[in-house]
């Protein structure tokens, strides 16, 4: 073991491998800080990860089968206390910001042609073979579920290719939130997960895999016939067969689990504003060129039941059939008016911003549109902030595309590990499945001095910076109530507005079906963001939290998609799985006042807006607390202009510099997709979107003026 | 002890890269000595091609270096089989790629593809159309690129109705693109040949109407846009005819206009012909004496134009002493530069830029084309509407101001050209207009009296001398500083040039030609102030009787 240990003193140690941290990471390790950068899972990014489907169920599992203290030895490790000293216990439990965990599969266990591949042998064997498997390896995670298709199979064939759910909750979130709120329970009058809470993990998918196919879910709502729910629509043995004879066959439960690897299944939704903080951060330190991206390609809106496209540049004002050629110019012209303050607006201060576009006489459609989809705000957005958005929103607009927005290929989970690839290339080391027991603090300064590590070795350091979740929860400073996202994830069989293109990145507004209600932010991705497997579309949904994510999900789900629970919804795509759970909103996390040494930074986890100013933000100022004088993510230099020491490599920088991290650290917790990301991306396009980010980069002042003129180079 | 990163400093990175600079420089010189030498020596081999492409690769605006080449080429395809040359001319092309990737304007290179593309043997036209996709997908206004495109499309027989859609995608990315909008004008007649230019009301024409107000309404400032749209709305220039005929006894002469600036070589005078005489707009024929100066005969003239294989009558009935034959004016569409077919078009059309300069109250664009849209529909209605737009333009675009007067000098001059036909008078009036310059005076040919007093002329032009039929002109409080026009003018027999800018005794040479004149009035014009004007002018003008008078304040 001697060999593995670290070394014992570091400049700045950080646990959690999100944004905000790996950001941290990379910008300290660039000036010369020696880091060291921890995270307790075996994949990087934490709640900001991309998962394979089958790296995602398993992730399913982990927070459905309850939030089980990690089986760690209670060690006492107070031996390496020195003089002066007290030591502070960091969470050791996983107190993940995840509740309310709920999956549902609407498509047929298999393909009929795939039955009896699935029933060979070889399959079998396979899962039973890797049924040893271990914690979130994505690998050991196709087992379950592939085995609970082969013992159900028989079942599968009598129900004619019915449509089932797949339901899993969090048994001890939930819980919790019955005690809290009676509503909750009413809205989950099904919950055949509570009795779970007991049994083991293995034995508990097989469960799990049984539940989904008995459908005690939509027995159990039937039972109640309660009204809120749309799932009272369910599948009747006489209805469900005619409704599952799509046109086009359906894409099986089976052919998801095997090309589960295409997917990169995000936690977080959000995108890339093109002159946003993080996509200026990428650019001004180089870790751009450790990722390629993709324009979001559309803006669309639902309004009246349908999806619509919002123009919002000028090329989709030109071409677009909504508009009748009066609200073209008044589009355009508030568009281009707007960007500068006016009197008038002034006049709105602190009044709504739906008065102020109220009164510019823009009629009902642009209103929506600006309100909605480009301001994204809601109707008592007051003014300065719904001007500042739509300003954001149209400074980014023609950068590099006819939207604001770009998203990275192989999902958003690629971004921290950009940073992370950064801070290792700068001499940082990388520890997976690995965390900090405590940290030792310095009783008369206050000061953490050092922290000993989960396998007892004591490491000294001058900062620590912590992702909120290693905080325990009696050191938070909050009687401030935590407020929660609601997320679905679904995998659905077509665009939810169907175009020339079937590779489309839209971004769609949902405003609130009543006043009061979360607006929807739904963004769809298609195969070509590498993000989900051809003939399949990936959409995420997120909402600031109301009730659980399927109460505030599920009617707009039921509503844009084909689910057993739609009605009349000819020519919408099918959903083909969905999962739904609700997350912590780190904006509303208190990153202050925690009762830690001065010497500790605490990171939020990811917020609910749709960019990343929040993250980057959190970043570069606990940066400048570690670090006041220097500067936060230089340019990093060429690879060509590095000189290495004589014993090391003498390769260009990139993959080697990565691998020394890795190496030193463990190795084996790679992060989800990414091996598979740098091979297929091809280096070309990687280049071409670094050179493209430098050309505008210079050309800064022009584009703005040609903004939507130009289309993706 | 984890290999801190070490950076090379400034002026490491420097020194590095001057010595890059320097090696290059150094094999660059080397090879372009070796490719002169070669071609001096007249050497067309292989190496010479390795040599110019590395050459060319760097700097692909070497123009002698690409002769060289084709030099070369030529020569090879007259010693290697065709096989080959299919290969040299297609690897030829791929290198030319990397050179516009060099230099996606570079003339050299395009001038190479052009020309090798149409010696390749077997070419592949839907690769170099790919190729211009790409190309003006990256710069969708690279000209160069434009130009091959329409040789590859010609050579290629793309069809017409393809070539359409391509526009339509270009313009669907960016409107703001004169070479989609100008290749679209000229695709549109070829589709639809049975209506010329512009199309017909047809679905084709309403759905372009509909296109150019979706550019215009989103961006009004886009000039590209409207000036389709006034391709749109315009109409076939006036065929070339004949459009008036003259015939005085007194001076035995014939007088025929044209419609448009011709240059006639032939044409035929039934009865008697003579001497021909060019001008751009009318044609002066002075006939044989005697031929038709009795008054109590009778004449039938025809002027054939045998170019255009069109002829026109004139009867001089006994005891007149003039005729004419002519074409009314009244006839709007003389005037407008749209067309009129398709009025209630045109009308729709008005209320949409209406409407959006309602919206766009001081946009030139929208303001100019109502105008134009108005004259169309009609002149004479919407004059008081025509002249505020005037003036709306001259504020909001000062720059432009002289335009914008010139034009309505131009519009306010057909109006009351129209008002003289429908009164059937021979006197055009034009006082007080604020006129800048003098145009459509072909139509005045059988004007007697003209009055274009108080305006702000400075000159009266040479085709003044069209008006062969005026009597008096009365231009008092202009700023006339030039009377060339006033030549050879047979009736003249009044000027009236009170308060004008003439200076010098030449200004009224052209006077001198025209015999009748016998008032002219000078008075507040810098000449007067000059000595021994008085004897000067009689001198010059003997004919002219009350010349004291003009000369007294």
């Amino acid at each position: 073991m001697a060999s593995e240990d670290l070394p014992s003193e570091f400049d700045v140690v950080i646990l959690g491998t999100g944004l905000a941290e790996s950001v941290v990471a990379a910008a300290c390790a660039r000036v010369g800080q020696r880091v060291l950068h921890l995270d307790r899972k075996s994949y990087y990014a934490g709640s900001w990860a991309s998962f394979t489907f089958n790296g995602l169920l398993s992730w399913i599992q982990e927070h459905t089968a309850g939030s089980q203290p990690e089986t760690e030895e209670l060690h006492d490790w107070s031996n390496l206390l020195e003089d002066g000293e007290e030591m502070i216990c960091l969470s050791n439990t996983n107190s993940a910001p995840f509740s309310n965990v709920q999956v549902y599969c609407y498509t047929s266990e298999k393909d009929e042609e795939e039955e009896d591949e699935a029933r060979s042998p070889e399959a079998l064997n396979t899962t039973e073979e890797e049924g040893g498997r271990g914690g979130g390896d994505e690998d050991g995670v196709t087992e379950p579920a592939e085995s609970h298709t082969a013992e159900l199979k028989e079942e599968e064939e009598e129900e004619g290719g019915e449509r089932r759910q797949e339901g899993a909750a969090d048994a001890q979130e939930e819980e919790r939130e019955e005690e809290q709120e009676e509503e909750q329970v009413e809205a989950f009058p099904s919950r055949p997960q509570v009795s779970w809470g007991d049994r083991g993990p293995h034995q508990l998918q097989k469960t799990c895999g049984l539940n989904i196919l008995h459908c005690p879910i939509t027995q159990a709502i039937q039972t109640e016939g309660e009204g809120p729910e749309p799932e009272s629509g369910q599948p009747r043995p006489s209805a469900a067969p005619s409704q599952s004879e799509p046109v086009k066959k359906k894409i099986s439960y089976a052919q998801l689990l095997k090309e589960g690897r295409r997917f990169n299944i995000d936690l977080v939704s959000k995108l890339m504003y093109s002159r946003g903080s993080l996509v200026d951060l990428l650019i001004k330190s180089n870790v751009s060129r450790y990722a390629e991206f993709k324009n979001v390609t559309r803006i669309l809106t639902y309004r009246h039941g349908n999806v619509e496209q919002v123009p919002c540049s000028r090329a989709d004002v030109f071409a677009s059939r909504q508009l009748s050629v009066v609200e073209k110019r008044k589009l355009m012209r508030f568009l281009t008016s707007c960007l500068e303050e006016t009197q008038e607006e002034q006049a709105f201060a602190g009044r709504p911003y739906l008065e102020f576009l109220r009164d510019q006489q823009l009629g009902d459609n642009l209103q929506h549109f600006l309100l909605h989809s480009i301001a994204m705000a809601t109707e008592d957005t007051p003014t300065e902030e719904g001007l500042a958005s739509t300003r954001h929103f149209l400074r980014c607009l023609g950068r590099y595309g006819n939207t604001p927005f770009l998203f990275p290929l192989y999902g958003l989970g690629e971004i921290p590990q950009c940073f992370c690839r950064m801070c290792a290339v700068f001499g940082g080391i990388y520890c997976l499945r690995h965390s900090v027991h405590s940290l030792l603090v310095h009783k008369d300064t206050n000061r953490c001095k050092a922290v000993i590590d989960s396998r007892g070795q004591r490491i000294s350091c001058s900062h620590v910076v912590v992702e909120d979740g290693y905080v325990e929860a009696a050191r938070k400073p909050t009687a401030t109530p935590t407020r929660f996202l609601s997320r679905a994830v679904l995998i659905t069989d077509g665009s939810v507005l169907s175009s020339e293109s079937d590779q489309q990145v839209s971004l769609v507004t949902v405003p609130p079906s009543e006043a009061g209600g979360p607006s929807v932010r739904l963004v769809e991705l298609c195969p070509s963001t590498m993000t989900c497997m051809p003939g399949t579309y990936l959409v995420h949904l997120t909402c600031q939290s109301v009730s659980s994510a399927y109460q505030d999900l599920s009617p707009v789900v039921t509503r844009m998609f084909r689910t057993p629970e739609s009605h009349d919804q000819e020519g919408r795509p099918s959903v083909l799985w969905c999962l739904y759970f609700n997350m912590a909103d780190g904006s509303a996390v208190e990153v202050e006042g925690h009762d830690l040494p001065s010497n500790v930074y605490v990171c939020s986890g990811p917020d609910g807006g749709l960019g990343h100013q929040h993250a980057i933000g959190q970043a570069e100022a606990i940066f400048h607390k570690i670090l006041p004088e220097d500067e936060f993510c230089p340019p990093a230099p060429n690879p060509e202009d590095i000189i290495y020491d004589g014993e090391t490599c003498t390769s260009p920088l990139g993959e080697e510099g990565e691998e020394r991290g890795e190496e030193e650290g463990e190795g084996e917790g790679e992060g989800a997709g990414e091996e598979e990301g740098e091979g297929e991306g091809g280096e070309k396009e990687e280049k071409e979107q670094e050179e493209e980010e430098e050309e505008e980069e210079e050309r800064d002042g022009e584009v703005q003026e040609k903004q939507s003129l130009k289309s993706e180079e | 002890q984890h290999g801190r990163v070490k950076i090379k400093s400034t002026a490491q990175q420097e020194e590095e890269k001057r010595k890059e600079r320097e090696k290059k420089l150094k094999i660059y010189v080397a090879a372009r000595d070796a490719c002169f030498s070669k071609r001096r020596e007249g050497v067309w081999d292989d190496e010479a091609l390795q040599l110019t492409q590395q050459l060319l690769s760097s700097n692909p605006d070497f123009a002698t270096l690409w002769n060289y080449r084709r030099e070369i080429l030529l020569h090879l395809e007259t010693v290697r089989e065709e096989d080959e040359l299919q290969k040299i001319y297609e690897a030829e092309l791929s290198f030319l790629e990397s050179c516009l990737k060099m230099n996606p304007k570079s003339y050299g290179s395009w001038h190479h593809r052009g020309w090798v593309s149409a010696r390749l043997p077997r070419p592949d036209w839907a690769r170099e159309l790919s190729l211009c996709d790409r190309c003006l997908s990256l710069d969708d206004r690279n000209f160069h690129c434009w130009d091959y495109r329409r040789m590859v499309v010609k050579m290629s027989g793309v069809p017409v109705d393809q070539e359409l859609q391509f526009t339509d995608r270009l313009i669907g990315s960016n409107f703001s693109n004169y070479s989609s909008w100008h290749y679209r004008s000229t695709l549109l007649p070829l589709l639809h040949p049975e209506s010329p230019e512009p199309p017909s009301p047809c679905q084709q024409l309403l759905k372009e109407y509909e296109l150019v107000q979706n550019a215009f309404f989103t961006d009004p400032n886009d000039q590209s846009a409207w000036f389709y749209y006034r391709w749109l709305l315009g109409r076939a220039e006036r065929e070339e005819m004949i459009s008036c005929v003259y015939v005085s006894r007194e001076e035995e002469r014939v007088v025929v206009a044209f419609s448009r600036p011709v240059n006639v070589s032939a044409f035929t005078l039934i009865h008697i012909w003579n001497f021909v005489h060019f001008l751009t707009w009318t044609q002066i024929c002075d006939l044989p004496p005697g031929t038709i100066s009795d008054i109590t005969n009778e004449h039938n003239l025809t002027v054939h134009w045998t170019e255009k294989h069109t002829h026109r009558d004139c009867a001089l009935y006994t005891g007149r002493n003039e005729s004419w034959c002519r074409d009314s004016a009244t006839d709007q569409e003389l005037f407008s530069e749209l067309s009129v077919e398709k009025t209630s078009v045109l009308q729709s059309e008005l209320q949409s830029c209406n409407q959006l300069q309602e919206l766009e109250p001081l946009n030139k664009w929208c303001l100019l084309t109502i105008i134009l849209l108005m004259r169309a529909l009609d002149p004479l209605g919407y004059e008081k509407e025509t002249l505020a737009h005037f003036q709306t333009l001259k504020e909001v675009d000062s720059m432009r101001s002289a335009y914008y007067s010139d034009l309505c000098s131009k519009f306010m001059i057909e109006n009351t050209i129209l008002k003289m036909e429908y009164a059937e008078v021979r006197v055009f009036s034009i006082s007080d207009k604020k006129l800048t310059t003098l145009c459509h005076l072909d139509q005045l040919l059988l004007v007697t009296h003209i009055n274009l007093s108080s305006n702000l002329l400075q000159r009266l032009p040479p085709q003044f001398a069209m008006l062969q039929c005026l009597e008096v002109l009365e231009a008092d409080n202009n700023c006339i500083e030039n009377l060339e026009g006033l030549y050879h003018l047979p009736k003249l027999e009044e000027v009236y040039l009170k308060n004008n800018k003439i200076s010098k005794l030449a200004d009224l040479q052209p006077l001198v030609s025209c015999p009748k004149l016998k008032h002219l009035d000078l008075r507040g014009n810098p000449i007067t102030e000059t000595t021994n004007i008085q004897s000067e002018l009689a001198e010059l003008l003997p004919s002219v009787t009350d010349l004291l008078k003009s000369l007294i304040h």
